[in-house]
């Protein structure tokens, strides 16, 4: 005779519920809503979505949207990386302040954000017109659009960095220097590898923002055609002339390139992760 | 190398970490830093590898004022309680740390840093793990890789902040004795701290036994050991027993009764703190006699070589007393000894010291003695 079999059972609470919970919400809020975008793409038919999506003036608009968005989130990289070295690893007055202030990109509307950008930058606002006096144009062109999206897009890099910046150990930078090494080599070898990881979320995070920003841009942009229009803009002019075929043909490419970007971007992830010898 | 610190003073807001210390660390030996948490070991530690600066006072390595040197050019090797190694780095990658990152004209081949980098895991017997992350080494190969990798840059001097502490029992054992043959092979100056006792008395030449951020004894093993300077210090190394009284001529009077004692003179009715070890103790069931402390035993642990005996005893203010006696398993069955029975305390050696203030050595010392 076997042994009796035993019912296996989880030890885990709620697997059935969380995941049928999870597959519903994705469905409805996500999952739904984008497949409708490329069906109604699809009845458009072929000739008309490829000849939306090559016209000059749109592919314009994606290089300007995903150009800028790339850069904005490599700059964001950078300075949201020594911004959040200063605030977690100094202690100085007004630090709490300066914490909250970073934020301050997510809660604030993105139109205020935009209007407040386009006077301080537009040519006869206060930097602005320092600006103009050495020749440099910002608001109205494509520079005005990249100042945007640098502005959402610092608190996604902050954000992910400071906890794990917090959590790594001293002692790491500690045991570098009693080796002998400078701190730049510290930084290069040790600090940075550990961040990596995480900057790159926070790449990621603010890319994704950026390229689907709307509010902000536009006003700061001054919306030029072939010069400072952004994708989101053209999905809008579309659905004001009535054509909504074109209008989602436009949004399934940004859909799509953003997609094979962040898929990237993910496995950039995971390849930093394994190699400080994590298991993903 | 030698390494003496003078006059090390160390301050953290209101809390004195460090209050005026100076020791002296002879080339070649390895001395061990040993008191209760916080007693400032780790700081001065920190101090001497240039990791935390002094408030005042000086580090001499070698002779040579290194007070204001940088811990990257004070070529010391530091070894951490947590391992700290890179964790995105390879096993070898993290020994070849030190030599990587040399200034180009110093820094060696990477056929010379093979060389070396392989000859220092088989010093530290770990050759096969060269290609594994440290996330997949156990807690004893992570202490041996840190320490491996201290090492490849040649340092002067090697400084080790609770080398064992984070590992079990067994491991712990197995290391400080390979810790010991480690540096017969080296010499190496070596200084390491420790919050246990066993460990440095087992493992060092000498033995640094701080309190409240000062140096309480410095001497060897047999020294601290056999002959403590302070009620501390006795009450720190090894489980105690201890009495609190007023000295008489040849005996302590602890309440209404007393303890003989003959030699080290104090002034009849000196407020004292008398010692004695458990083995030190003797009990006597005939309770009829006037010398010893009566009091209850409350447990026996007979296994081993000897028997514990744990009694308790009222002392002063309504408060309990705890006691513990070794004795040998003959002796045992002798006294026909059982739980509850009432006892005499005899000690056949007792060390007395003047109660210094009568508050500051009461429960916190008896307990960090272990007992």
């Amino acid at each position: 005779m076997s042994p009796p079999r035993h019912k296996p059972f989880r030890v885990l609470p709620g697997f059935n519920l969380t995941l049928g919970y999870t597959l519903l919400y994705l469905s409805l809020l996500v999952l739904i809503p984008l497949s409708a975008v490329f069906i109604k793409t699809a009845t458009g038919g072929w000739d008309h979505f490829w000849l939306t999506v090559t016209s000059p003036r749109v592919l314009a608009s994606f290089r300007l949207s995903f150009g800028m968005s790339l850069l904005a989130a490599a700059i964001n990289s950078v300075f949201g990386l020594l911004l959040t070295w200063s605030l977690v690893r100094y202690r100085f007055p007004g630090r709490k302040i300066v914490d909250a202030l970073i934020d301050l990109p997510f809660a604030l509307p993105t139109a205020v954000a935009g209007i407040a950008l386009t006077a301080i930058y537009a040519p006869k606002g206060w930097i602005g017109s320092l600006a103009t006096a050495y020749g440099i144009r910002i608001a109205f062109t494509p520079w005005g659009v990249l100042l945007a999206l640098i502005f959402i897009g610092l608190p996604f890099v902050v954000r992910t960095v400071q906890p794990v910046l917090e959590d790594l150990e001293v002692e790491l930078e500690e045991a570098a220097a009693s080796l002998g090494a400078p701190r730049w080599e510290t930084f290069r070898r040790v600090t940075f590898p550990a961040l990596l990881p995480a900057l790159l979320t926070g790449f990621a995070l603010a890319f994704a923002r950026a390229v689907g920003e709307y509010g902000s841009v536009i006003f700061i942009a001054g919306n030029i055609p072939m010069v400072s229009e952004i994708t989101p803009l053209m999905i809008i002019t579309k659905l004001e002339q009535y054509d909504y075929t074109g209008a989602t043909g436009i949004a399934a490419v940004m859909l799509l390139l953003s997609f094979i970007l962040l898929f990237i971007i993910n496995g950039l992830q995971v390849w930093s992760t394994r190699r400080i010898g994590r298991t993903v | 190398m030698s390494i003496q610190v003078q006059n090390i003073r160390k301050q953290f807001g209101s809390f004195t970490a460090l209050n005026d210390v100076s020791l002296d660390f002879p080339t070649g030996e390895l001395v061990a830093l040993l008191g209760p948490s916080g007693c400032g070991k780790t700081t001065l530690l920190r101090i001497i590898a240039g990791l935390e600066q002094a408030d005042s006072g000086n580090v001499i390595l070698e002779g040579n004022d290194a007070s204001s040197t940088s811990v990257r050019d004070r070529q010391v090797g530091f070894v951490f309680q947590h391992y700290a190694l890179f964790r995105h780095m390879t096993v070898f990658d993290n020994i070849a740390f030190g030599l990587r990152v040399k200034p180009r004209a110093e820094r060696p081949s990477e056929n010379v840093i093979r060389k070396k980098v392989t000859d220092l895991l088989k010093l530290v017997q770990l050759d096969w793990l060269a290609d594994r992350f440290p996330s997949q080494l156990s807690g004893g190969q992570r202490q041996r890789i840190a320490l491996a990798r201290a090492l490849a840059v040649e340092p002067r001097v090697l400084l080790l902040d609770e080398p064992f502490g984070a590992l079990d029992t067994k491991v712990r054992k197995e290391l400080r004795r390979w810790l010991r043959r480690l540096h017969d092979e080296l010499h190496i100056t070596s200084i390491f701290v420790t919050h246990d006792q066993e460990e440095a008395l087992e493992v060092a030449d000498r033995v640094v036994l701080m309190n409240h951020g000062e140096v309480e004894q410095l001497g060897s093993p047999e020294e601290v050991w056999g002959a403590p300077k302070t009620p501390f210090v006795y009450s720190f190394l090894g489980a105690v027993n201890l009495f609190h009284g007023r000295s008489a001529p040849g005996e302590v009077q602890v309440g209404e009764q007393s303890l003989e004692h003959a030699g080290d003179a104090l002034p009849a009715g000196t407020e004292v703190i008398a010692f004695a070890r458990p083995h030190e103790l003797d009990i006597d069931t005939d309770l009829s006699q006037p010398n010893g402390i009566r009091a209850r035993i409350t447990r026996i642990r007979a296994f081993g070589l000897t028997a514990h005996i744990e009694l308790e005893r009222n002392g002063p203010n309504d408060s309990v007393q705890h006691n513990e006696v070794e004795l040998t398993l003959d002796r045992l069955v002798a006294l026909q000894l059982r739980a509850g029975l009432e006892v005499r305390l005899v000690p056949s050696n007792l060390k007395v010291f003047q109660n210094p203030s009568p508050s500051t050595l009461s429960a916190d010392h008896y307990i960090a003695s272990g007992i």
